[in-house]
């Protein structure tokens, strides 16, 4: 593994992404919504929160499982459709140097995209207490909820060189993971606990209560290695 | 050797698409491959490259398997594909500063190696601007000038000139040419006068097979062809007895009449190959009492060639 060629793909693409207008979009809608929904708990229900910021709300979620498709959908499929995956593959530049090039660039322009959040908690503590540790673990959860549906998105763009085609299947995989924890009650008893453990949606409640759950740390880092390696699997398949 | 390709079979499922060939390359070759579309020419290249596995057969470039030591294969190999790989986002500079960190050229060496590439192939007037709104020309020198900045040993090239003008497609010509004097070029092409014009050895190839090996003059002389010669003569004569006439040469086999344009007649001449008959041809006029308008020989040409070996 050689760190020099991560990085000069990391940062190509990282300049790509705010060489396109997508970046700017996602940063600006998120924070604009976000800003929105943090002033309506603020104000209305009187509480300064940032637990329900996080944790449950619904419409944060949804941003990004429509966000990240949409920073994700190009990675491959443009360079498939450009032709310059073939370029980049005849570098001297391992697979997995690449994939985590792209995979690293995505998953910090999301982490960008988060930082306004800080500024809700610093005038939180200006106003009144607030509890520290739910807020950082909150935060390190969305990450890690972004960084898996970042190895979906990336992997969803190897197969196709169609980027609409990436953008709506990862979107669905994503809603997937998302939304079965909102169908639990569908399954039988004893399946339950198997399909709450595969929702993004149960690990990101259960961290942004303040504690690190090795189970949540374990499911979050399993799938992103899982999507890393399906990536590898996916561009290898050209030698099939 | 350079490269050495030994028994190389490709399938794409059940399509044969490289059928067992074999091939070297020394320095200071300029290989021509030489077929019809889907003939196996880029699939063979992508081979090379280490960008498809073979199927059975080997490949080894500067002595290393491109399987085994696929890594150090791509650092001796500088390949332009067939699709032009840029970044339309991109200026020439900026593209070409990422692909020499790719290549593993050391930072301090990048900027001096972009620069000379922007020299030689002549892009110092385009290089801050956006390759996607650049010229097909332009684009096509920025694919050679990515292909040769990591200075290669080993220079695959996929149709180099293609949506070239003449003007360019020449310097792009001569350009190969001065790096084939240090370097293993291979390119392929379907323009069989590129081949003639750039390529010190030519390997043609038709349904995945060889068919053809050696340098264009080799072929030119291997092939079968006759000369022929296209004799224009004013029409005061009588066409029967000066085709009769010209039929008793020695080493003709043939003379066609091919048209009357109205003040002249036209024939073509078939003789053996290597015969040179415009002499004896001009005297047979003259003594037909007419006059010779003009005369012109042709050799069978590497096309001939080409066409008879992949029909």
């Amino acid at each position: 593994m050689n760190t020099q060629n991560i990085k000069t793909i990391y940062l190509k693409e990282l300049k790509s992404y705010f060489n396109s207008p997508i970046a700017y979009i996602v940063m600006i809608v998120f924070m604009i919504i976000s800003g929105f929904l943090f002033t309506m708990s603020f104000f209305q229900i009187n509480i300064a929160s940032l637990r329900d910021f996080f944790g449950s709300f619904f419409i944060q979620m949804m941003l990004f499982v429509v966000f990240i498709p949409a920073i994700t959908m190009r990675s491959f499929s443009e360079e498939k459709k450009q032709g310059t995956l073939e370029l980049l593959l005849t570098k001297p530049v391992d697979d997995l140097e690449l994939i985590l090039g792209k995979y690293l660039s995505a998953l910090t322009l999301i982490c960008i995209t988060l930082t306004p959040t800080i500024l809700y908690f610093v005038i939180i503590l200006f106003i009144g207490p607030i509890a520290f540790w739910p807020f950082v673990t909150s935060l390190l959860g969305f990450i890690l909820m972004s960084g898996f549906f970042i190895g979906i998105g990336v992997f969803v763009s190897s197969l196709t060189e169609n980027q609409i085609i990436a953008f709506i299947v990862s979107v669905l995989i994503c809603l997937f993971f998302f939304l079965l924890g909102k169908l639990l009650m569908i399954f039988p008893p004893s399946i339950v606990s198997f399909f709450e453990y595969i929702t993004t949606d149960y690990h990101l409640s259960n961290i942004s209560r303040g504690v690190i759950d090795s189970r949540v740390l374990i499911y979050y880092f399993s799938m992103i290695f899982f999507t890393i390696f399906l990536t590898k699997v996916s561009l290898e398949s050209r030698k099939w | 050797m350079s490269i050495k390709v030994s028994n190389l079979t490709k399938y794409y499922g059940n399509f044969l698409a490289v059928d067992d060939i074999s091939f070297e390359t020394k320095k200071g070759e300029i290989l021509g491959f030489l077929g019809p579309n889907g003939a196996g020419k880029t699939t063979t290249m992508k081979i090379i490259t280490t960008y498809l596995p073979p199927t059975s057969g080997t490949v080894q470039v500067e002595g290393m398997d491109v399987e085994e030591k696929s890594l150090e294969v791509r650092r001796k190999i500088g390949y332009l594909p067939e699709i032009n790989p840029l970044y339309f986002d991109m200026s020439p500079a900026e593209y070409l500063d990422y692909v020499a960190a790719l290549d593993g050229v050391p930072k301090e060496n990048i900027k001096k190696r972009r620069d000379e590439m922007i020299r030689v192939c002549g892009l110092e007037s385009v290089k801050g601007q956006d390759i996607g709104t650049l010229s097909k020309g332009f684009k096509q020198r920025v694919g050679l000038a990515q292909a040769m900045i990591n200075n290669p040993e080993v220079l695959i090239l996929d149709e180099p000139t293609s949506g070239l003008d003449p003007n360019q497609i020449i310097e792009i010509r001569n350009l190969i040419k001065k790096l084939g004097r240090e370097k293993t070029v291979v390119l392929s092409t379907h323009i069989l006068p590129e081949v003639q014009a750039t390529c010190n050895r030519v390997i043609i190839i038709n349904k995945g097979k060889i068919v053809a090996d050696g340098t264009p003059e080799e072929l030119q002389a291997k092939s079968k062809g006759e000369s022929i010669v296209t004799l224009e003569v004013k029409n005061n004569c009588d066409k029967n007895s000066l085709s009769g006439s010209l039929k008793e040469i020695r080493n003709v086999n043939k003379v066609e009449f091919v048209k009357d344009t109205g003040d002249s007649f036209i024939f073509n001449i078939y003789g053996d190959k290597g015969a040179d008959l415009r002499e004896v041809i001009s005297t047979r006029v003259m003594q037909q009492k007419t006059t010779l308008l003009s005369m012109q020989t042709k050799q069978s040409s590497l096309e001939d060639i080409f066409r008879e070996l992949t029909r």
